[in-house]
Order: C-alpha cells, then sequence, then structure tokens
C-alpha cells in the first residue's frame, strides 16, 4: 500500500490543520488496528472519516480522544506535539467527543447534563442560576430551540434533541475540535436534518468537526472533507468536492485499488 | 398546554419549530410544573396534568398518610390525639433516618442491608463509653465514636464494593452478619452483661436519653419554629426572586408565597399539637428534641444532595455511571463515600433507637428495620432502580411506616399482621415504582 505513504504528505500551501496526525501505529495483541495512519483536521471544516466495519475509525477517534494511546505515531495540536493520555487532557486541549450512546444521564435534566462534571459553584454550593443561563445561552446560538425547558429531563428528549444537547454540551467548553461517532445513527428524517444543520453551525462558528458516519447521504450533506479508513490504513483525504458517492464506496471497499493514480495519491 | 406558558429563553423562531415541536404535547406531562408555568394556573394545570399522567411526586405519600389518619382515628380515637401524634414521631424517626440513610445506596442504584447492625454497633459504643463505672467519655465524645465506627464500616464495604466490583446485595448482606456480632461482642465488654443502659443520674447519659425523650420548652419551641420558617422562607424567596430577576423560568411570586405560607401552618400545627400538655400526671409539652434532630439530618443531606457536586454526582452515577465516568467523575470514590456516609446516617437512625430504648439490647431488630428503612424510602418516591429520591421521601415515608406501626398497635393488632401490612404496601410502592419507569420513555423521569 503505497497510498497511505503518499497521503502522508500536506501541500506545502493552504492553511495548518488544527490537529495534525502522523503514522500512527495500533495494535491489540496480533490485531493491527491501525498502521501508520494520518489525518488533517482543520478548523471551520467538517472532516467525515469513512470506512467499514473494522477500518479503524473508532480507534483513530479513540486515540485523538484520549481513550487509547498509539503505540506509535505523534499527534500536532495547533502545531505543537501533543500527548493525549486521558479525556481529561483531551478536554483541555479543546477536544471533545459525542459519543454514540451519548454519555447523558436520563434522570437529569439538560442543564444538569451539560454542566456534569464541571460544575459552577457560588460559596461551594452549585450555582444553578448561572448555569441554566450559560446552557440557555449556548442552545441559543446554536439554535437548539424545539425543547420545551432546560429543565427538562433528558428522558423526556427524543433523539435527536438528546443528540443536540449532547453536541451543545462539547460546544459549551469553547471547543476547538469536537468529534461526533455516528452523530445521525438512530434518527428520523427530521431529527437528521436537526443534527446536520447543527453541524453545519458548528463548522460556521470555526470549530473543527469529525463526523464519522456510515450514511454517504449524511457526508455528502456535510463533509467539506473525507477521509478513509481501510484496514487500518488511512488511503485517502481530499476536499469532499473530489468525490462521488462510487469513489468513496471504492476506498472505503478495496483502498480504492480499482481507481486511478493520480486519485490515489491526491491530498488536500 | 401551549396556553400555559412558554419558557422564555427558549422560544423558538416560528419557522424552525413548526416542524420539531410534534412530539412536545406527548412530553409535557414529564415536565416538572415548576418549569414550564409562569402562571399560578398554569402551574396547577401543569400539575394536573402530572398526575394523571403517573408523575405525582410526594402526593402518593401524602394521600397515604391521610388515608391512614382517617382509617386508625375512626377506629381508635386515641390515634390522633397530640400525645399519641407524637410517640407516633418519636417511633417514627428511627424508619425515618434510617430510610435517609437507604436512600444513599438506593439513589445509586445499590443496596445496603447492613444498615440496621451497622448502626446499632455505633449505638452500642456510644452507650459504652459513656457508662459512668467504666469509660465515662462526654456524651459527644461517644457520638462522634459510634459515628466514626459507622462511617469507617461503611467505608470499607463502599471500597469492596467499588473497587473489587462485589455485589452490594452481598457485601452488605456479610456486612450485616459482622456487625451483628460485632455488636453483641461490644455489648458483653460493659458491666451490665449485654444491657448497658442510659437511664442513670449521670449527666452524659441523660443527654443521650434526651435526644428521643427530651423537649424543648413550649416558648423556646415556638421561637424555634419561627426562626426555621423564617430561614427557609427567605431562603425559598430569595431564590425565586433572584431568577425572577435574571430572566430565568421562575415559580410566579403567588406560588411562592404559596409555598411560604403551606411551611408556615405546618411549623405552627406541630409546634400547636407538642405544646399541648400530653402526659396523664404532671406536665409533658414541648417540641421533642428528636423532631430537631430529624429536620436537621434532613436539612443537611438534603443541601447535600441537591446542592453539592458531591450530591449531583450521585445522581448522575445512578443514572448513567459510564456518562458519568466519561465526565471526568470519581465514580468509585463518590460510591465510597456514598455508603460510609450511609452507614454514618444509619449511626444516628440507630441511636435515636437506643435512646428510644434508654438502653442497649442484644436483641436489637436489625434485620426488619432495614426493610422498614427500605420500605419508607421507596414508599416515599425513592426509586428502587437508582437516579431518584431525596431524603425527604425517606422522611415521608418512615411516617408512612410510623403510622401503620403506631395505629396496629392501638388497635391491639400483633406483630403478625403488622409485618403483613406494612410487606403489602411496600410491595404497591415498589409496582408503583416499577410501573411509573416502565411507562416514562426513557426510563425513569426524574423527581431529582
Amino acid at each position: 500500500m503505497q497510498v497511505s505513504t503518499a497521503s502522508a504528505q500536506t501541500s506545502p500551501a493552504g492553511p495548518e490543520p488544527l490537529l495534525k496526525v502522523r503514522e500512527i501505529d495500533k495494535h491489540f495483541g496480533p490485531v493491527q488496528a491501525l498502521y501508520h495512519a494520518d489525518l488533517d483536521l482543520f478548523a471551520g471544516k467538517v472532516t467525515a472519516l469513512c470506512g467499514d466495519n473494522g477500518a479503524g475509525k473508532s480507534v483513530l477517534t479513540k486515540c485523538i480522544a484520549g481513550v487509547l494511546s498509539p503505540d506509535h505515531g505523534e499527534i500536532f495540536f495547533e502545531s505543537h506535539p501533543v500527548h493525549i493520555r486521558s479525556t481529561r487532557d483531551a478536554s483541555r486541549l479543546g477536544i471533545e467527543t459525542v459519543y454514540q450512546d451519548l454519555a447523558l444521564c436520563d434522570n437529569l435534566d439538560i442543564v444538569q447534563n451539560m454542566f456534569l462534571g464541571r460544575e459552577r459553584l457560588r460559596n461551594e454550593l452549585l450555582d444553578e442560576d448561572s448555569m441554566e443561563r450559560e446552557a440557555a445561552k449556548t442552545l441559543a446560538t446554536l439554535r437548539v430551540t424545539t425543547v420545551r425547558s432546560i429543565r427538562q429531563p433528558v428522558a423526556s428528549l427524543s433523539g435527536g434533541q438528546r443528540q443536540s444537547v449532547a453536541i451543545a454540551k462539547a460546544v459549551l467548553w469553547n471547543s476547538k475540535l469536537v468529534i461526533m461517532d455516528e452523530p445521525t445513527a438512530a434518527l428520523g428524517v427530521v431529527q437528521t436534518r436537526m443534527v446536520l444543520d447543527l453541524v453545519k453551525r458548528l463548522r460556521d462558528r470555526g470549530v473543527a468537526v469529525m463526523v464519522i458516519s456510515h450514511n454517504l447521504n449524511d457526508v455528502f450533506e456535510v463533509a467539506d472533507r473525507i477521509a478513509v479508513l481501510y484496514l487500518g490504513r488511512m488511503v485517502v483525504q481530499d476536499d469532499a468536492s473530489n468525490f462521488d458517492r462510487q469513489s468513496v464506496v471504492e476506498y472505503m471497499t478495496t483502498g480504492g485499488l480499482g481507481l486511478s493514480g493520480v486519485r490515489r495519491s491526491r491530498t488536500n | 398546554m401551549s396556553d400555559a406558558a412558554e419558557p422564555t429563553e427558549l422560544v423558538a423562531p416560528a419557522e424552525e419549530a413548526a416542524d420539531l415541536t410534534a412530539a412536545v404535547e406527548a412530553v409535557d406531562a414529564e415536565v416538572p410544573p415548576a418549569i414550564v408555568a409562569q402562571s399560578l394556573a398554569g402551574y396547577m394545570r401543569a400539575w394536573v396534568l402530572r398526575i394523571r399522567a403517573g408523575e405525582s411526586g410526594v402526593l402518593p405519600v401524602i394521600v397515604a398518610l391521610v388515608a391512614i389518619a382517617v382509617y386508625f382515628e375512626a377506629r381508635s380515637p386515641v390515634f390522633l390525639s397530640p400525645g399519641n401524634l407524637v410517640n407516633l414521631f418519636q417511633q417514627s424517626a428511627i424508619f425515618m433516618v434510617l430510610a435517609m440513610a437507604a436512600t444513599y445506596a438506593l439513589v445509586l442504584g445499590e443496596i445496603d442491608l447492613s444498615i440496621g447492625y451497622v448502626g446499632a454497633c455505633g449505638a452500642a459504643i456510644t452507650v459504652q463509653l459513656v457508662q459512668p463505672v467504666t469509660t465515662k467519655w462526654p456524651w459527644w465524645a461517644a457520638i462522634v465514636a459510634g459515628l466514626a465506627f459507622c462511617f469507617v464500616f461503611g467505608a470499607i464495604q463502599g471500597t469492596l464494593i467499588t473497587r473489587l466490583r462485589l455485589p452490594s446485595f452481598i457485601v452488605t448482606l456479610a456486612g450485616f452478619l459482622i456487625a451483628n456480632g460485632i455488636m453483641l461482642w461490644i455489648l458483653l465488654r460493659g458491666p451490665f452483661s449485654g444491657y448497658p443502659n442510659l437511664t442513670g443520674i449521670d449527666n452524659n447519659q441523660i443527654v443521650l436519653y434526651k435526644l428521643m425523650w427530651g423537649t424543648l420548652d413550649p416558648t423556646v419551641s415556638w421561637v424555634v419554629m419561627a426562626l426555621v420558617v423564617v430561614a427557609l422562607g427567605l431562603y425559598i424567596f430569595i431564590g425565586d426572586w433572584r431568577r425572577r430577576r435574571s430572566g430565568l423560568v421562575a415559580p410566579p411570586t403567588s406560588l411562592t408565597l404559596i409555598k411560604i405560607g403551606l411551611i408556615a401552618v405546618v411549623g405552627v400545627v406541630v409546634v400547636w399539637i407538642c405544646d399541648q400538655n400530653r402526659a396523664a400526671l404532671g406536665t409533658l409539652e414541648g417540641v421533642p428534641w428528636v423532631m430537631l434532630i430529624v429536620l436537621g439530618v434532613l436539612g443537611v443531606w438534603t443541601v447535600l444532595f441537591q446542592r453539592t457536586r458531591y450530591g449531583r454526582y450521585i445522581y448522575a452515577i445512578g443514572g448513567n455511571p459510564e456518562a458519568a465516568r466519561r465526565a471526568g467523575i470519581n465514580v468509585a470514590l463518590v460510591r465510597t463515600v456514598a455508603f460510609a456516609l450511609c452507614s454514618a446516617t444509619a449511626g444516628i437512625g440507630m441511636l435515636l433507637f437506643a435512646s428510644y430504648l434508654g438502653g442497649m439490647s442484644n436483641n436489637v431488630p436489625g434485620g426488619q428495620y432495614v426493610l422498614y428503612a427500605v420500605a419508607a424510602a421507596v414508599i416515599g418516591g425513592t426509586s428502587l432502580f437508582g437516579g431518584r429520591g431525596k431524603p425527604l421521601h425517606g422522611v415521608l415515608g418512615g411516617l408512612v411506616i410510623g403510622g401503620i406501626y403506631n395505629g396496629m398497635y392501638l388497635l391491639g393488632y400483633d406483630v403478625e399482621p403488622q409485618f403483613i401490612v406494612t410487606g403489602l404496601v411496600l410491595l404497591a410502592a415498589v409496582t408503583i415504582d416499577s410501573l411509573s419507569r416502565r411507562g416514562s420513555a426513557g426510563g425513569g423521569v426524574t423527581r431529582v
């Protein structure tokens, strides 16, 4: 696979990526989950990370989110080499992950969920009013307006609303990079629309967004850039306009063997 | 319900709201009325809607209390006499405090079966330490020692449960037996071969005896009540006022005043009842100390549960431990401390038991009390499935259990039907809990 090394070279021109992953390896026992994988994520762009099951999407995501640490390779954040050893480290850098299972507490309300683990205090007691105002402001700027009240328990929200809360929770902390794992899985048409609009609004705010998705409709709807993993290797990263459905599927299922050499080596 | 009121901070632009609000009507009933209503009428309407949807908060337990009062008063005219009501409260106080202890484990989605005997160990230690013929510790030091034992015992159980991932049911079942053994062993240390008492003339002992039996002077009772009501009223009023001022959704002023008024009425009625002379001979009047002790435990634990980070984390872990972990919460530490606080609270409860008994006995119904405590918490509205419950539920549920216990005793029933009726009430409470959980879409709408 020459392809993966080819894609490692970023073009000298153009803006510096917010996050650069270089030649990351990760193996679990005999299984090589990632092999010299590269990834560039840019501020103000939505990057879709595609790949078939077992291609290494989750592992790569977890390496960035601080859940796993890579065996080899480097990660640069704002051009500085970083070691992300925990989700706390990631948060400190401004990297937030919205997990597929959302990680919300059903019994807590929207405000309580958004501030979970980082509650504001006044005189050692919870400052509910200040948290409520801040949460309302964040939801309003993201135009998450369909919830009846932000003091409503998360259990009473629809799937799309829950996803919106999870995303708003990530945004609340002035994050620079938001990673979303299958944000539209299990959502209806209207709900999907709502979440995709939210993703675009994040991008417009200058946040770097990485979306992991199987759904090519969604990918072409929101992605500015597309990166495809195939068997642990990053086979292509490019502007979304340089792909069509056929070529993405081709990269996902064969690693791009059937495509022309020019296309395969192109980056940025 | 759309006419009730719109929350001000999240009013949707019309075109955005149009296609996405379809589900709103369905969830209305699950939203606490306080957060959707801006007017008194709106609040009442939202409240009725919630009750119809099965989200009734503490209403069932209030209804149960009224039913108990009516039934037993009809059959035994002394039931609602001041003397019996105060007595009922004293009996219930033990269940109330134990139920507040159980709340720690229940909100985490765990169970602590050991509270009866762990608390009894603490009480035995306290009672032994103040004995004038042996150690002669001052009463406060003895209480601290007893509660410290409970705290450590609970912390050890919590550590086993969280670090070794053993089920709390088994760990605390073992703790139940171990604590029972330790308690018997402690009781044999003293000079009274198993029955150290608190009824001597020693001042230290008398303080402990008075925890349950001491009363405030009637005038002092009024003053204390007034202070408590004013403090609570100011807290509620200023809280609501601050929300209103900063543009957050807040209950209307009329509702705030009604709430404060109700608190004041309850305070006046309670003190009036307690200030009646309830002795057959001589004088016995005034608010019993134990009422203030229960109120104190309730107040402190309510603040901890509702207003601190630690309390928030308990709810979060009870709702979704994985989410709590990902939020950076030290889940193991929070759970361990919760088991320790559970045991320490049980220590307070069983200290009241020792005071009620006027000493300590080797015949403590520790197993029965655990069941009563869990029953009281669940009857009050705390969920067995975790994530939902408050100390106040334990107090209300404890009153229900105490009421049944006291009423059946007055009617001359033996212990057998008491057990059966209490068991049936517990079953009913768990059924309601389970059904309301299944009824709500995402599983378990909060009453936090």
